[in-house]
């Protein structure tokens, strides 16, 4: 079996120092809290170090925090051979929210990050193709934002709200 | 004669497209028969689940749920409901435990036969669809039995099920389960698995290497055809999944190369064997006892907290993560959904230069997508 959340979370702080923010190995689901340009360095340890090998990423969340002024992005990181899960969170200035695409590092990451910056407005910086996903191309403003609201026409249609 | 000239030429895939199981547009670039690339195109049916999720209470998404996956719906309230259980540290009644995995894998059965049947139909077979959908007509008559709806049930709810099974839906299980296997299941292997002209459509076609399927986050039996032994019920045993004895499938390169279109079909066909054999299992052990957490159906209001959970659906990880602030609406609900990220390989698939525009369907139908899930 792999290894313990706080194995892991002590793994990525002796190799990255203060790169790791916080480390809340106590809560429901224990995450690290990492500064947003370490990132991509971060991403290409945790997939090739032989103890992590994270080769499956699950799922890439972003969350708007208007009081707090921040979106933060959650990856959800998995180990098929190592059975081990780890949990790595960013957050980025609402007004300007940047980090580093890891599409070089899992291909999945390309369609994820696309997602979040077509409903939150993230910027993936190096993402060869950050387009709309899911709305279409011409779609003003970001939904999943906590102070989006719904424009009333599209393209001179009008949307119905039930 | 002076030399033939060819030129490339694009060509539009869907939106509306019988193969394409939904609204899903792929342009392929083409020279005569051979695919030099494709680009998938998805959001047509996007409705924003993630921001209706915000506006309505716990117990009002659990429906929403349901139109993501609608072939599998039960695996999809199962996760969220699970998911917010964990939020509250609730635990769920042994009998509800049992009729969980009772109907998730009924609905296992049931999505991997439309899967099987529309498959088959992709390739140019029309019979086994009729087969299929006779048996997948069986599992959806209990299931209305059991709570009035054919697809989207909203039956698994958090603390419980909705309603109680009863005896006589128990004993039409069972007789369904006798039915099924091992002769029905037979069956289908002579009518399709088996046959030469399906094994050379599909074998050797649309081969998906394991690192490559895990780079792109293909979970479920399209993974399981590669030949990874990764199945979240044996994994990381989630319900009572640990307490039932069964196998995993997966693909073994039985027709040339390991990770093809066959190996991934074939993993669906052995996994249905192995939900029958868990069904069993839970027939005999099932206690008597409540069916949910009274109190958890008249409102949920979990404390503040964030929490990830996954389980295996019919077509992969189904995954939720929710931010609670304490209130009785979510803050944030994330649905991770197995089709959008396994059918985001096909690109992957197709411009290796290898792929005819014939091979796109079965490659394609071999991924098996619910765009419902895709768009979300």
């Amino acid at each position: 079996m792999g290894l313990e959340r706080s194995e892991i979370h002590g793994i990525l702080k002796e190799k990255f120092g203060d790169a790791v923010l916080e480390d809340h190995v106590e809560a429901a689901e224990p995450f690290v809290v990492i500064r947003p340009d370490a990132w991509e360095e971060i991403a290409f340890f945790c997939r090739d170090d032989q103890r992590l090998r994270f080769d499956l990423l699950s799922c890439l969340t972003g969350v708007d925090y208007p009081d707090r002024k921040v979106i933060e992005l959650i990856y959800c990181l998995d180990s098929t051979p190592n059975r081990h899960w780890l949990v790595v969170k960013a957050a980025l200035p609402r007004d300007n929210p940047r980090i580093a695409s890891v599409e070089s590092v899992w291909k999945t990451m390309d369609w994820h990050e696309r997602e979040t910056f077509d409903l939150l407005g993230v910027t993936f910086e190096g993402h060869h193709n950050l387009t709309r996903i899911l709305c279409a191309e011409d779609w003003v403003g970001y939904p999943l934002r906590r102070d989006y609201v719904m424009p009333e026409t599209y393209r001179g249609i009008k949307n119905v709200i039930y | 004669m002076p030399d033939i000239k060819t030129e490339e030429m694009l060509l539009n895939m869907g939106p509306q497209h019988p193969s394409t199981h939904g609204v899903f547009r792929v342009v392929i670039r083409t020279d005569g028969e051979m695919v030099l690339e494709s680009e998938s195109h998805i959001g047509y049916l996007h409705r924003c689940f993630e921001k209706v999720a915000e506006n309505n209470t716990y117990i009002q998404v659990v429906p929403y749920t349901d139109r993501m996956d609608y072939l599998c719906a039960m695996a999809n309230n199962l996760g969220y409901a699970q998911t917010v259980e964990k939020l509250m540290k609730l635990e769920v009644p042994e009998r509800a435990q049992y009729i969980r995995v009772i109907v998730t894998e009924l609905n296992r059965i049931a999505s991997h036969l439309l899967a099987f049947g529309t498959y088959g139909m992709d390739i140019g077979a029309i019979t086994p669809f009729l087969y299929a959908f006779r048996d997948r007509e069986m599992i959806l008559k209990i299931f209305e039995k059991l709570c009035g709806q054919r697809l989207n049930y909203s039956y698994v709810r958090v603390g419980g099920v909705t309603f109680d099974i009863t005896e006589e839906i128990l004993a039409d299980i069972q007789r369904f389960c006798d039915y099924f296997e091992p002769d029905t299941i037979k069956e289908y292997n002579e009518l399709l698995s088996y046959n030469g002209i399906f094994i050379s459509r599909t074998a050797k076609v649309g081969v998906l290497p394991a690192d490559l399927a895990l780079s792109y986050g293909v979970t479920g039996p399209s993974l399981r055809g590669s030949g990874v032994k990764r199945d979240l019920r044996k994994d990381e045993p989630y319900s009572i999944y640990d307490r039932f004895e069964f196998d995993i499938p997966v693909g073994t390169g039985e027709m040339g190369a390991l990770g093809d279109c066959w190996d991934r079909y074939m993993v669906r066909v052995l996994e249905m064997t192995e939900s029958v054999k868990i069904i069993r299992q839970a027939l005999a052990d099932i206690p008597a006892g409540d069916f949910c957490d009274k109190k958890a159906f008249r409102g949920v209001k979990p404390p503040k907290g964030e929490v990830y959970h996954k389980i295996e659906g019919a077509r992969g990880e189904v995954g939720f993560y929710i931010v609670s602030d304490g209130t009785t609406k979510p803050y944030r609900v994330k649905a991770r959904g197995p089709s959008f990220c396994n059918i985001s390989v096909l690109d992957a698939l197709t411009s290796r230069g290898d792929c005819m525009v014939a091979d796109m369907v079965a490659i394609i139908g071999s991924l098996d997508i619910v765009m419902g899930e895709v768009d979300r």
